[in-house]
């Protein structure tokens, strides 16, 4: 038999230490994130998304400062505007609109409602944002945990989820509300009449329920990434635990985490709503979008405008954040199908 | 390459490329004189398999690598070939210790680390380091190139953080990247470029022993060229050992001035490159040989001889009796289903695992190794032999080996 003789044909070689390439000196790099951006800038609906929350955003940042400066009253009662008659509601059309009250009145106290509303986002997206980086961050960290490791770890990590969502959430949220605050308002600093206990009650059982489903998705996204030779690779230069989690696998989850921390918001949003409207969570005089709709129900027919605007800006902001999240997903995996 | 007094005993290397321009490197050469920096002995590595069911018992065990010996001197290179599944990259793997073997010994250096634990193994990592088969993932997409490079330098302390830059930028440049592109991410540069990017973050740490598993396979063919020059210039500069996992015969040939051949977790032929791809003794071999594509037969219209195995490999649970090979043995006879044949040394640097090792057409009938292994022609107990012990399956070579033509020791 003949055996192959083929010599592998060389080229001729670059010699150690010179450049093989050099056509695009002067380039700046692009990163994985920056392509994503230049994906999610050509997408129109997500942009709006984005400008919308955006400007959601900046006012609740800018509401305490325009309370201190005197800009927005969320305090401050007007009963001279108010019909006794009729029990409180505001004289005039829509709940008393005019130029000095954009929005109208609160029946039965007469505080501007546009500034209860301003202020009241500023309480609500703290909670929802609070809340939202308690699920992720124990979310993330335990799904990493359970997907890289396997085994009885991931067994028992496992098991966590389940318990987690089979939890009657809002059950527990309403039976142990008085406890609950009354423990923080005990370990807390302040007042009674403080609105923090409440918070950080709401916060932490919020977060301790909403990070199961984001624990399963970036477990799953990890037993793929593990398998990935640069894991592999980082092993090999015997990278740490801490290392291979945080260095080398989490800078590939940003994605999945991002995403669901824009879906997650909207939802918290909307749960603080609902608390709200069942009594957990921050009372007034302290304004919550949450307190207010609850509130505003029972004026539903007298008042509609009072029901109606928190309704309105309540549904803009989650549609928003949920469209804001679909676009971050589709730009950072273009390869994904809506 | 460095010019050793030894070099006159080394075995010939495969004539340059002749004609008016002189194409590439030329093919390494083995330097008999360097002591071995691996050795590994009867390494194995059995994977559980377990059931799906709530409980997970373990139903049996996949023998990826199963009792594989070999060494690889200092500053050399061995090749390992043989088709997919065959176990070569479980052996590279192993000897990187990303497995912990299931038996078997790894001398490293004359340390055994088979059993080293994650914190022994710690200093070993800047010893013995491994090119990935495939840049597009062996890269972490979001890091930066600086960023992987400069990782090990890093884990390791080996420098001041200060200085890491220009330990990174001195490395792209001796892998002949643009040191100014240490701020880029892997999915700018091509695949050429990224495999010289794993390159380099496998030399930051100086290592003695680079495992390369298909270094080039994932490349096209002009730069899978400039990458095996370039390994063999690293090779020379930096007096690495190679253990050279493949499955594209040329470039191991090229590459590496000894081979040995797997098959289902074993190594079959295990023979300097001469030997090997000339007067290949085990029927595998030549089959693997054979079905290399030949560009001088097809150009006079020649063709040659093929020789097709039939079925698939079988499955490495439950992996046939005796000789691995029989079941797509063409000369495979009774006694390959009984008895084991052993990796029997039958040259200077030459070892085989056939019962009927020859050359091609030139097969013996009647098995070489029944006397040794005290069973009769047919594999059965012959109770009036005497078998021999310790033949086959040791790494290295010994001075005495079984000449097949006169069949009795010789001795170099």
């Amino acid at each position: 038999m003949t055996q192959s003789e083929s010599q592998i044909e060389l080229l001729e070689p670059p010699p150690v230490g010179v450049v093989v390439e050099d056509k695009v000196a002067g380039v700046a790099g692009q990163s994985p994130t920056r392509l994503a951006l230049g994906r999610f800038r050509k997408d129109r609906l997500s942009m709006i998304a984005f400008v919308v929350v955006a400007f959601y955003v900046v006012a609740a940042i800018l509401a305490p400062i325009l309370v201190k400066f005197d800009v927005i009253h969320p305090t401050a009662l007007n009963p001279t505007l108010l019909n006794v008659d009729l029990g409180g509601v505001p004289n005039g059309a829509w709940g008393g609109m005019t130029w000095h009250h954009l929005l109208g009145l609160e029946p039965r106290t007469g505080t501007d409602l546009l500034s209860r509303l301003w202020y009241g986002m500023t309480f609500s997206l703290t909670i929802a944002l609070t809340a939202s980086v308690v699920a992720i961050v124990i979310g993330t960290v335990l799904g990493i945990i359970s997907g890289f490791s396997g085994g009885i770890v991931d067994a028992v990590i496992g098991r966590m989820v389940d318990v987690t969502l089979s939890f009657p959430q809002t059950l527990m949220l309403l039976a142990l509300s008085a406890t609950g605050v009354a423990l923080f308002a005990k370990i807390l600093p302040g007042s009674q009449s403080d609105p923090l206990p409440n918070a950080v009650y709401e916060v932490l059982l919020l977060g301790l329920f909403g990070w199961p489903g984001i624990a399963r998705l970036i477990r799953g996204q990890v037993l793929s990434i593990r398998e990935r030779e640069f894991v592999d690779a980082a092993r090999l230069l015997g990278a740490s635990r801490s290392r291979l989690y945080f260095k080398e696998i989490l800078p590939n989850l940003w994605a999945p985490v991002l995403v669901q921390f824009t879906l997650i918001m909207p939802a918290y949003i909307s749960a603080e709503a609902a608390l709200g409207y069942l009594g957990v969570g921050i009372h007034v005089p302290t304004p919550t979008i949450g307190n207010i709709l609850k509130d505003s129900v029972n004026y539903s027919q007298a008042d509609f405008g009072y029901f109606f605007f928190p309704a309105l800006l309540l549904a803009i902001i989650v549609v928003s954040f949920n469209l804001l999240g679909d676009g971050i997903g589709d730009a950072l995996d273009p390869k994904a199908d809506r | 390459m460095s010019i050793s007094p030894s070099e006159s005993h080394a075995s010939e290397a495969p004539a340059e490329p002749k004609g008016g321009v002189v194409l590439g490197n030329p093919a390494s050469k083995l330097d008999l004189s360097r002591p071995p920096i691996l050795e590994v002995d009867n390494l194995q590595m059995y994977f559980p398999v377990r059931n799906s069911g709530l409980i997970r018992r373990t139903v049996g065990y996949v023998q990826a690598v199963d009792g594989v010996s070999f060494q690889v001197p200092a500053g050399g290179s061995l090749g390992l070939v043989g088709e997919s599944g065959c176990g070569k990259s479980t052996t590279g793997r192993l000897i990187t210790r990303l497995y912990k073997p299931t038996a078997g010994r790894i001398d490293f250096d004359g340390r055994n680390i088979a059993n080293y634990s994650a914190s022994q193994l710690m200093p070993l990592r800047r010893e013995i380091q491994m090119i990935f088969q495939d840049p597009a993932t062996s890269l972490n997409p979001r890091h930066t190139v600086g960023a992987i490079v400069g990782a090990p330098l890093l884990i390791h302390k080996v420098i001041p953080k200060k200085q890491v830059l220009n330990r990174v930028q001195e490395l792209l440049e001796v892998v002949g990247l643009n040191p100014e592109h240490y701020n880029r991410y892997p999915h700018e540069f091509s695949g050429g470029q990224r495999q010289r990017i794993g390159i380099a973050r496998a030399l930051t740490l100086q290592p003695k022993l680079l495992v390369a598993d298909e270094p080039v396979s994932a490349l096209d063919v002009s730069i899978q060229a400039q990458v095996i020059n370039l390994l063999q210039d690293l090779q020379r500069e930096f007096d690495i050992a190679f253990l050279f996992i493949a499955h594209d015969l040329a470039i191991v040939r090229h590459f590496c001035p000894e081979i040995a051949v797997m098959y289902l977790g074993k190594i079959v032929e295990i023979s300097d490159r001469e030997t090997l791809y000339n007067r290949p003794n085990h029927p595998y071999t030549q089959a693997l040989l054979s079905a290399v594509p030949d560009v001088k037969q097809a150009a006079i219209g020649g063709r040659r001889e093929r020789i097709r195995l039939e079925g698939d490999v079988p499955s490495p649970v439950n992996p046939p009796s005796g000789c691995r090979f029989r079941t797509r043995c063409p000369i495979a006879k009774e006694i390959c289903a009984k008895v084991e044949p052993p990796l029997l040394q039958i040259g200077k640097r030459h070892k085989v695992a056939c019962h009927f090792a020859g050359e091609l057409g030139n097969h013996p009938t009647a098995p070489i190794t029944a006397g040794m292994l005290g069973v009769d022609d047919q594999g059965n107990h012959d109770p009036g032999a005497s078998p021999s012990k310790d033949i086959g399956n040791s790494p290295g070579f010994s001075d005495f080996w079984f000449d097949l033509k006169t069949r009795t020791m010789a001795k170099s």
